[in-house]
């Protein structure tokens, strides 16, 4: 986990990376997101001329194809805000994989600078927002899956459920082995499609065990992972990002 | 499912590879071994580390030690070489497993040598050295228990520390009744442990020849330490009249005081033990008064690669490695393939970033892509071994590696297609207004795409279809007017 000190005081802007997944399959997610900002307050500034941090080719080993869909976000972002990003994954790739990257290239300061003002959506509306949740929903029993990128790559604590604790009529049941790989693990799964697909099967196994009507997770890789699996097998359960479940049920319509 | 060792080496093909994981997940039983022996070991890890501060304390120091060792690496070998020469212990240098056979062999030939007993050798594996023995008609026994029941059904280990772990209790007991000891019915394991020792005492008396790995070997006092639990490895290298230790290089340490931690580390991780049975501290043959011991000591320093890894400082962390087994433990891929399924001497994470260094990144490399990433490894590992990063490295090695011309032979054009994806991924990726017009198509008709494009196809299998948006997220931000600057 980070520590306190790496967190800014609360600022008027903050710049949002919404990220390709959210932007292709879970664009109510990425909304949410930006939602869940803008109702502390905080102007939300998103960069028309985004797509993808690069990690893709990055942990294919297409290390110049990925630097140039890097390039292109980091001149994105060019003001001294925070970056916030409802992804621990691509957080990673932002803050653990820029500074190798950008090694001697022109953009290398740029690069640096960009990296230190990731924040993943959750510890910025914790940390920084102090956000206060008033739950408006049904009672419901959702479960959470740690994604291994976001915990283990970026360092994510436990702030999504922190937040998922302050609302009243949400049970959180502790999934088993919630911090083992879902096996989506990007490309991966569809180089090795049987190995990733029986991890899927498990972690969906594993979400149906626990009684859960609903998944949540942070990260839209995870979710879309095992959602698939879930659905294969017919499962009742749901899944969703947590920025929508948290939106969904505390704002006022 | 399992390897046969048939004496021939692995076989290293990502074709391979698919086919052996594919009928290991299809085996529900291998499954089901590995599952419950790997949630074991995880549990037993976990219990005896309850302060997780202190554990990071104790792998910092642990990784620490190991790195001070690689810093100074070339003259803590030569400085292990000299107090072993001093110590009465022969040092013989192998920079391939072809030179290290061959050393043992010449041994075995100036001692005439018949049998070999063996303790536990993972390096001994690295040569395929039981195969090379027997065909040169030196018999190798195996006398550690797991190494032994494979052994006798001719497989190979499934894992670095419990090379037996792919089978269950009842299936050691079917094949010790049809192949040790077929006057009974079935046994308990106390009994076949009794059994296989019965056999394995005789082996003792009768070898001409001990052969043994090395956990560390001590620089400044010349002293080669053994860990291990059954008393087969104090036997193998006190019994017979000559005594062979081979060794991969990395595994020198500086000083005494070196050891505590790192045997404290291993033990821990490995099997969640305090400590072996067994720690043996080998200083040299037996001297004159002494009642027992051998009358020859070797080392054998075997390379096979581990210099040329050596020279890059990220990949040389490879070389930390302790051998505990505690990657492949926690690892999600290998709990679910077990370690037959990569075809590899070592398998699991650290073989993942071993093998393709060892063997060669433009053969090998697709075992640094059968990992998701997630980083449980790197998590456990005692020494704290990046094996992410050099996972990712390897990756990037191995693209590099290869010009256009290759892409096409290496694979029979997949490797071609590869490189194009990611070329056309560019292409669109970083130029904004493309990106958004496909993005825009994608929203429309992704949901209409044919499942039959195989990489969905592939991925449907085990799981639905994933869903595109209606509107992407940057088509709902303008409509919401969200500011762009
Ligand atoms: S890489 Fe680390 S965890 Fe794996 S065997 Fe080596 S020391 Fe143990």
């Amino acid at each position: 986990m980070k520590p306190s000190c790496s967190f800014p005081e609360k600022p008027e802007a903050v710049y949002y990376f919404g990220t390709c997944l959210a932007d292709l399959l879970y664009a109510d997610a990425g909304m949410a997101g930006i939602r869940l900002l803008q109702r502390e307050g905080v102007r939300v500034i998103y960069p028309r001329g985004q797509s993808c941090c690069g990690q893709p080719a990055f942990n294919s080993g297409f290390q110049d194809e990925a630097r140039e869909v890097a390039a292109q976000q980091i001149v994105q972002f060019p003001k001294n805000l925070p970056i916030v990003i409802p992804s621990g994954s691509c957080g990673a790739m932002m803050t653990r994989h820029y500074e190798e990257l950008f090694q001697g290239h022109p953009l290398h300061e740029k690069a640096q600078s960009f990296s230190a003002r990731i924040f993943e959506l959750s510890e910025f509306l914790v940390n920084v927002l102090n956000v206060k949740l008033e739950d408006r929903g049904d009672p419901v029993k959702v479960t959470w899956h740690s994604s291994c990128h976001a915990k283990r790559e970026y360092g994510l604590g436990d702030e999504a459920k922190q937040l998922l604790r302050q609302l009243k009529n949400v049970e959180l049941v502790e999934l088993e082995r919630e911090n083992e790989c879902c096996g989506f693990g990007g490309t991966f799964s569809v180089k090795f499609p049987a190995i990733s697909g029986v991890m899927a099967q498990d972690k969906s196994a594993d979400v149906m065990q626990t009684g859960a009507d609903l998944l949540l997770s942070t990260d839209c890789g995870c979710l879309m992972n095992i959602n698939g699996a879930l659905e294969k097998q017919k499962s009742q359960v749901q899944s969703q990002h947590f920025a929508s479940f948290i939106w969904n049920r505390t704002h006022v319509s | 499912m399992s390897a046969k060792a048939n004496h021939s080496p692995h076989r290293l093909s990502e074709k391979a590879f698919f086919e052996s994981s594919g009928s290991a997940l299809k085996d529900p039983k291998l499954r089901r071994n590995f599952k419950r022996a790997m949630n074991g070991l995880m549990e037993k890890r976990r219990d005896i580390f309850p302060d997780a501060s202190e554990l990071e304390e104790t792998r910092g120091r642990a990784g620490g030690i190991r790195r001070k060792t690689l810093a100074y690496f070339p003259e803590l070998l030569e400085k292990l070489e000299a107090n072993c020469e001093s110590n009465g212990i022969r040092v013989h240098w192998a920079e391939t497993t072809e030179q290290a056979n061959q050393i043992v062999l010449e041994i075995a030939r100036s001692t005439n040598t018949r049998l070999a007993v063996k303790g536990k050798s993972m390096v001994s594996e690295e040569m395929h050295l039981n195969a090379f023995l027997e065909k040169h008609d030196i018999e190798a026994i195996e006398s550690d228990l797991g190494e032994y029941i494979i052994q006798v059904v001719n497989e190979l280990p499934s894992h670095i520390i419990m090379p037996a772990i792919h089978k269950n209790l009842e299936e050691i007991s079917q094949l010790f009744q049809e192949k040790v000891d077929p006057n009974r019915s079935s046994e308990s394991a106390e009994e076949m442990t009794a059994t296989a020792r019965l056999i394995l005492r005789q082996k003792f008396h009768d070898a001409d020849m001990g052969i043994s790995g090395v956990n560390f070997a001590v620089a400044e006092t010349g002293t080669l330490c053994l860990v291990e639990n059954e008393g087969n490895g104090r036997f193998s290298t006190t019994l017979p009249k000559v005594h062979v230790a081979v060794m991969g290089i990395e595994k020198v340490v500086e000083s005494l005081q070196d050891l505590p931690p790192l045997l404290k580390m291993l033990t821990r991780s490995a099997t969640g033990q305090p400590i072996t049975t067994y720690f043996n501290m080998i200083s040299g043959p037996r001297r004159e008064g002494e009642l027992d011991g051998p009358e020859e000591v070797h080392l054998v320093l075997l390379d096979h690669g581990r210099s040329k890894i050596y020279e890059d400082e990220l990949l040389r962390e490879t070389l930390l490695c302790i051998r505990c087994g505690a990657c492949m433990n926690h690892c999600p891929v290998y709990t679910r393939i077990g370690g037959h399924a990569y075809n590899a001497v070592y398998p699991g994470p650290i073989g993942k970033i071993l093998t393709p260094q060892i063997e060669g990144i433009e053969s090998v490399g697709y075992l640094a892509n059968a990992s998701s990433l997630c980083g449980a490894c790197v998590e456990v590992c005692p020494v704290k071994i990046p094996i992410t990063d050099i996972l990712l490295r390897l990756r990037r090695n191995r693209v590099r590696k290869k010009n256009a011309r290759h892409w096409t032979d290496l694979n029979g054009g997949k490797s071609l297609m590869e490189l194009m994806t990611w070329k056309g991924w560019k292409q669109v990726l970083s130029q904004p207004s493309l990106y958004r017009t496909q993005a825009s198509l994608l929203s429309r008709i992704g949901n209409l795409l044919p499942a039959q494009i195989p990489v969905l196809r592939q991925w449907a299998r085990s799981r639905s279809l994933p869903r595109f948006s209606k509107k992407p997220l940057h088509r709902l931000v303008e409509e919401a007017g969200i500011d762009h600057e």
